[in-house]
């Protein structure tokens, strides 16, 4: 009888509790720890050296036991008891340990599987509480999310969900790293890893706005009081810079001069993306403005109309280059540990703009 | 294509574009902020704006415009312009086509 197969149903929802192989790999180092001797065998049934078998007459406990002793003799003489009864004796053990064994790995995943629950639930608590996704929307399912029927759409939000809890916990590891004595080839591995972690996002967001660029351009994901600062789709660049500067403490010459003119620079091409924004929405205005009176929702140019719609995908690609390029170029000027640092502010003001928008949110359910 | 080499090779900052471009005004835009003025060829309302399409597609513009070429060499499309004037190096290059007075 084999350890590996299991006697309950596991929890429906798979995708959002521990993978289910996890229940069959407590069996595989079940299996392990028997080969490698680890599991008592009761001295009374070790057979005596010289009458080693060559055969396994047991069933289980015996498998795969290079170098523990077999435990069974169908010829035993030294036993006053019958060997079928000490061999049934045995397997009742064993049959019993691998319940045990069993139960204990499965109220391990129910009591994961909870603690997720109740995650998940303060989760959607908070983000109903920032008016993130309205319960009661058109595209919303019974939990509350925005349910559209874009899948790419879906999936962005949850490796959205999934990038903010990976970004909260290196902020973690740099607060905690800063603050003590590190390394810098370790502080450097850090700080590439976070600058990767942003490049994601911006992988992540092409993607969802080839599937819906409307959804990116509104900052639907985000919290409130983020997508107050939205430009095209995100944070400004420039403000990414007046929010590092001030906790780089000393800067050679070379450095200011580098960091101002970067700042002149990315003010340039922010101001130019934004003019060419305002002109995409005077055209588009133009066009669904177009055509004779009285003729209703007709869009007499709807071609060029989407045309420019379309325009707006590559908008959001060249807003994220921008973030992309400011955040490489502020790598190429700062030391590692400047960088660090200047990572952890980064990291810890968009924290704070989400704290922000659920202080905001909360603010009138004060009890009276 | 000779009508682009011809063109491109023009002095100073040249830029394709089309008029219903968006991106391409922003890229004159940034050009004009820093002082250039760059020749513009406007390629909607050309004959062959097909086969320009083409040829700047072929010579690494994704989305054919905006194409720049500064000298008569090819600096690439928006990504290209936006990364070598964050990184400091855009400004060199078009020096000797800025003009200081108004």
């Amino acid at each position: 009888m084999n350890s590996t197969s299991t006697h309950f149903v596991p929890p429906r929802r798979v995708g959002i509790y521990e993978p289910l192989h996890q229940i069959g790999m407590w069996g595989e180092s079940f299996k392990s720890n028997i080969s490698n001797g680890n599991m008592n065998t009761p001295s009374h049934l070790i057979i005596p050296s010289h009458q080693k078998l060559d055969n396994n007459l047991s069933e289980d406990t015996s498998h795969g036991t290079a170098g523990t002793p077999h435990m069974f003799d169908q010829e035993a003489s030294t036993s006053r008891h019958p060997d079928k009864i000490q061999r049934r004796l045995a397997q009742n053990r064993e049959a019993a340990r691998k319940s045990r064994l069993r139960k204990k790995a499965y109220v391990q995943q129910l009591e994961t599987s909870r603690l997720k629950l109740i995650q998940l639930e303060q989760e959607l608590d908070r983000a109903r509480q920032q008016g993130f996704y309205v319960g009661n929307g058109i595209d919303t399912n019974s939990l509350g999310f925005s349910e559209t029927m874009n899948p790419g759409i879906a999936a962005f939000e949850m490796e959205y969900g999934h990038w903010v809890e990976e970004q909260n916990r290196q902020i973690c590891e740099l607060r905690s790293v800063l603050h003590g004595h590190v390394s810098d080839v370790e502080l450097r591995l850090l700080v590439e890893t976070a600058m990767k972690h942003y490049f994601e996002l911006f992988r992540m967001k092409s993607s969802a706005a080839k599937a819906d660029v409307f959804f990116v351009m509104s900052g639907m994901w985000k919290t409130s009081a983020e997508r107050f600062f939205l430009w095209i789709g995100g944070f400004r660049p420039s403000d990414l810079l007046k929010v590092l500067l001030p906790h780089f403490d000393i800067m050679t010459d070379q450095q200011i001069l580098d960091v101002c003119n970067l700042r002149q620079s990315c003010q340039q091409a922010e101001d130019a993306l934004s003019q060419g924004m305002e002109k995409l929405q005077h055209t588009l205005a133009d066009c669904v403005a177009a055509g004779q009176l009285g003729e209703g929702s007709y869009i007499p140019q709807v071609n060029s109309a989407m045309e420019r719609l379309e325009a707006l995908v590559s908008f959001v690609n060249q807003a994220d280059h921008l973030r992309h390029e400011t955040l490489q170029q502020m790598y190429r000027i700062l030391t590692t540990r400047q960088a660090a640092r200047g990572l952890l502010a980064l990291g810890e003001y968009f924290q704070r703009l989400r704290a922000l928008s659920s202080s905001w949110a909360t603010r009138h359910r004060e009890p009276t | 294509m000779d009508k682009v080499m011809r063109m491109s090779s023009e002095k100073g900052v040249v830029i394709f574009t089309k008029n219903s471009c968006c991106l391409c005004y922003a890229v004159q835009i940034l050009f004009r902020d820093l002082r250039v003025h760059p020749t513009i060829h406007e390629i909607d309302n050309d004959p062959d704006c097909r086969e320009i399409e083409k040829a700047l597609v072929r010579l690494g513009c994704a989305n054919a415009v905006p194409a720049v070429f500064v000298s008569g060499k090819l600096v690439g499309s928006t990504n290209e312009v936006m990364s070598l004037h964050l990184s400091g190096s855009l400004v060199p290059l078009i020096k000797p086509y800025q003009s200081f007075h108004n």
